[in-house]
């Protein structure tokens, strides 16, 4: 039986998987210890709970436990990275690159690091929302003290070439942060190898709980930060504050989970995607925003021309989807990541975001293959400028009263 | 963002969707907005004898609460003088809607579609209509 409203927003939050949740309870209730008491076992008990999680957390990335610092979430762990960083290493210099496709906690983070006197280049991506080397490279200055890009962007999907930038930022001295929230379970990373100092990571996007992160702070060689939240000196210094067990174990679970069960996974989505953009792909000017190949096979996002996006989410209301990122979508701007790929006007206001997880079905992909061919051409016998096209006019050529 | 009911049935139930073939008489054009700011209007007015708009239809690209506001407007208009047309206001429009601070800017763009359209029809005909 098909349950409605069908959720397609995997890339807002994921629910948490059931076998999270399970080894998460016994640490609210019975197994309540803090992990920083010392002089009993409720406190050893939580302690080992919290350090079993961070061994599930280090193994998903092939890091060493050590190198991971538990933090509220993405946000926090962005801030801390980039602050953090930014502050300690002053000395050596004030500049930052970063990316304009960025996550708002990156580039409000980086705003902030502007107004603490550091100045900051936000790189244009390509039209299929990759970054250029050649670009990020020769952004890079001699002050160049940090570089933040994201593995995998929250509004189009796309992969971004993380190992190349891991070895240019390595052989000038200059550290690369990496905000991983949306690409833990659907990417393999592999912290050996990838030359990466610090990243970032999300418990509730990959079937963990909400208010939980971690960041990874490398140790060889040593990446040093300034404290952000001051206190007990909990997490060696970098994270004052007592540690929540059970979002920590929620975390730790989903991790290993992601660890185990990625491959066939990732595989089942990616089937259910192509699936979804096969059906889809016999309505006129549709068009896929962001690089195809170097995607996570979750991520679908469309532009459907001559069709407003938020009146097409409020006709599909029986699919959860967002346009542009849920950060953003109270807002009636259209989405700064798709205008950052240089998509006009129109089709940066067409945008719908479809992104698929663990508990999608084939049968509510079909369903929403159904409602967007009924909507969409709906929609379209309302629209002049699906009109005007017909009739042949070539929209750029006319004068619009602005307003 | 949560619509009034009034907007979910003009927006479900749009009245007078369409348009008339353009040289049909009477027929005048209002068009207003630009794809840029995500809404687009086009409102269309027949006016018979004594100026009285006897049909309108219309086409919008928008919001829900743009499409309601424009749909509102053909009903409002049929049976008017364009005189009397060119009485409605933005606010009649928004307070009928129920609409958000937020999506005011729809009320003002429907209240322009229709001067608009009148400017048209007065730029065909000549004043004395």
């Amino acid at each position: 039986m098909l349950k409605l409203p069908i959720y397609l927003d995997y890339s807002a939050t994921t629910p948490v998987d059931p076998r999270v949740a399970e080894r998460m309870i016994p640490y609210l209730v019975e197994k309540f210890g803090n992990p920083a008491s010392r002089s009993h076992s409720f406190g050893w008990e939580a302690e080992a709970a919290v350090e079993e999680a961070r061994e599930e957390v280090a193994k998903l990335v092939h890091a060493d436990p050590k190198e991971i610092v538990w933090t509220s979430g993405a946000t926090e762990s962005n801030n801390l990275a980039l602050k953090g960083a930014a502050q300690f290493y002053s000395g050596k210099g004030r500049h930052l690159v970063t990316v304009k496709t960025e996550h708002k906690a990156v580039l409000d983070t980086c705003r902030e690091l502007e107004r603490q006197g550091f100045a900051v280049t936000y790189l244009d991506v390509q039209e299929n929302g990759l970054l250029d080397l050649e670009a990020f490279s020769a952004a890079l200055r001699p002050d160049t003290i940090l570089a933040s890009v994201m593995f995998v962007n929250n509004e189009i999907g796309v992969i971004q070439p993380i190992a190349e930038m891991g070895e240019i930022c390595r052989s000038r001295g200059i550290l690369l942060h990496v905000d991983a929230a949306q690409a833990t379970g659907k990417v393999a990373i592999d912290l050996e190898t990838l030359k990466v100092d610090l990243m970032s990571f999300s418990a509730h996007k990959t079937y963990g709980p909400k208010g939980v992160g971690a960041l990874y702070v490398r140790r060889k060689p040593r990446v040093r930060l300034n404290a952000q939240m001051h206190g007990g000196g909990h997490e060696r210094g970098f994270r004052s504050g007592t540690l929540p067990t059970h979002q920590i174990v929620g975390m730790g679970e989903a991790f290993r989970l992601a660890r185990l069960e990625m491959g066939a996974e990732n595989e089942r989505i990616r089937m259910l995607r192509d699936r979804l953009l096969r059906g889809l792909s016999d309505i006129e000017e549709v068009y896929v925003n962001g690089d195809m190949e170097h995607r996570v096979p979750h991520n679908l996002n469309l532009s459907f021309a001559y069709v407003e996006g938020e009146s097409l989410l409020m006709a599909i209301k029986d699919l959860a989807v967002s346009s542009g990122s849920a950060c953003t979508s109270a807002s009636l701007e259209p989405s700064y990541v798709l205008r950052a790929l240089g998509r006009n006007d129109e089709l940066a206001h067409s945008s719908i975001r479809f992104t698929l997880g663990r508990f999608t079905t084939e049968e509510e992909v079909d369903h929403a293959i159904r409602l967007l061919h009924d909507k969409i051409s709906r929609l379209r016998e309302l629209s002049p400028l699906w009109e005007m096209v017909q009739d042949g006019v070539d929209l750029n050529t006319v004068q619009w009263a602005a307003h | 963002m949560a619509y009034s009911v009034k907007v979910l049935d003009h927006y479900e139930n749009p009245r007078n969707v369409g348009s008339f073939a353009k040289d049909e008489e009477g027929v005048a054009t209002g068009m207003v907005g630009a794809p840029a700011c995500g809404d687009v209007m086009k409102l269309q007015i027949k006016v018979g004898k004594g100026g009285v708009i006897e049909d309108a239809k219309f086409k919008t690209y928008g919001c829900g609460s743009a499409i309601a506001s424009s749909s509102l407007v053909t009903e409002w208009v049929k049976g008017r003088t364009i005189d009397q047309a060119m009485d409605i206001r933005n606010t009649q429009i928004a307070e009928e809607l129920a609409l958000p601070p937020v999506k005011i800017h729809c009320s003002i763009l429907a209240e322009d579609a229709i001067k608009a359209a009148v400017a048209d029809y007065r730029k065909k005909h000549g004043e004395q209509a």
